[in-house]
């Protein structure tokens, strides 16, 4: 990404002519607060693990064991990923 | 209250800016969703705390910091995995030069003092107010405004003024401001 790239160098540039501390530039903190949205929002859009939602799943329900249910019933086919 | 399916379903729907929250904060993936995983056995074991209706977000990201700030300290001795953590967490590889600009802010970021990072983190990334950040971190809604705004000129110092390390200090310069470490 050349673009960002360059967003960069001109913000440098802009910055460097010393400012009067406590006095942050606008289009500074703009930039900062759209990198920690970005390297957060990664995260975020991984979603939840597997390892979570088995944690809370197993947690939640301790005396429910679905695999019992169902007598003579259809068998729980979408659950041949468990260990 | 107890679990309900409801609670259940809503811890669950946080799951993922736990772990960007904990990943911010150690900026370590592994180390992260130990974290993760720590805050989500503690929140159940005591989730007859929980107030009905109070903020369930809130609620677990103070429970997620206070775990990382004691594990903070039993570790602060031990080397850390300063790289490679956060970059195997990433779905996509970035193109280089987005990678770079990353790395730069990830390497700023965590050269914030950690009452800052964790302010700025809260109320610029996670969209809490600064009255949630202030109940979550224990402080005063004025302690973490006045944090924000000094985790922000840091960034700026770091990455835009002293980032541009064509005209950086020398080693001499470094060595007076960096004092006799």
């Amino acid at each position: 990404m050349g673009k960002m790239e360059r967003v960069m160098k001109e913000v440098k540039s802009k910055s460097a002519v010393p400012g009067k501390p406590g006095g942050l530039n606008p289009e500074i903190q703009s930039r900062i607060g759209h990198q920690l949205r970005a390297m957060y929002d990664d995260v975020v859009r991984q979603g939840v693990p597997d390892r979570f939602a088995e944690l809370i799943r197993k947690l939640d329900a301790p005396d429910a064991n679905p695999s019992q249910i169902e007598p003579g019933g259809e068998h729980t086919a979408k659950n041949d990923g468990r260990d | 209250m107890p679990l309900t399916n409801q609670l259940r379903d809503d811890i669950l729907a946080s799951v993922p800016s736990l772990r960007a929250f904990a990943i911010s904060l150690s900026g370590n993936g592994d180390r992260a969703d130990d974290l993760v995983q720590e805050t989500l056995l503690r929140a159940l074991a005591n989730i007859d705390s929980f107030q009905p209706g109070s903020n369930l977000p809130a609620w677990l990201f103070t429970i997620l910091r206070n775990l990382f700030r004691s594990d903070y300290r039993k570790r602060r001795r031990e080397v850390e995995d300063a790289d490679g953590g956060y970059a195997k967490t990433l779905k996509t590889q970035p193109s280089q030069n987005a990678h770079l600009e990353f790395e730069e802010f990830r390497a700023a970021l965590e050269k914030l003092p950690q009452d800052q990072r964790e302010a700025l983190i809260l109320v610029g990334a996670s969209g809490f107010s600064y009255e949630d950040a202030a109940a979550i971190c224990g402080c005063a809604v004025g302690t973490i405004k006045s944090r924000v705004n000094r985790a922000r000129s840091k960034l700026s110092a770091l990455l835009y003024v002293e980032g541009a390390d064509d005209f950086g200090p020398d080693d001499t310069v470094r060595a007076v401001i960096g004092g006799n470490g």
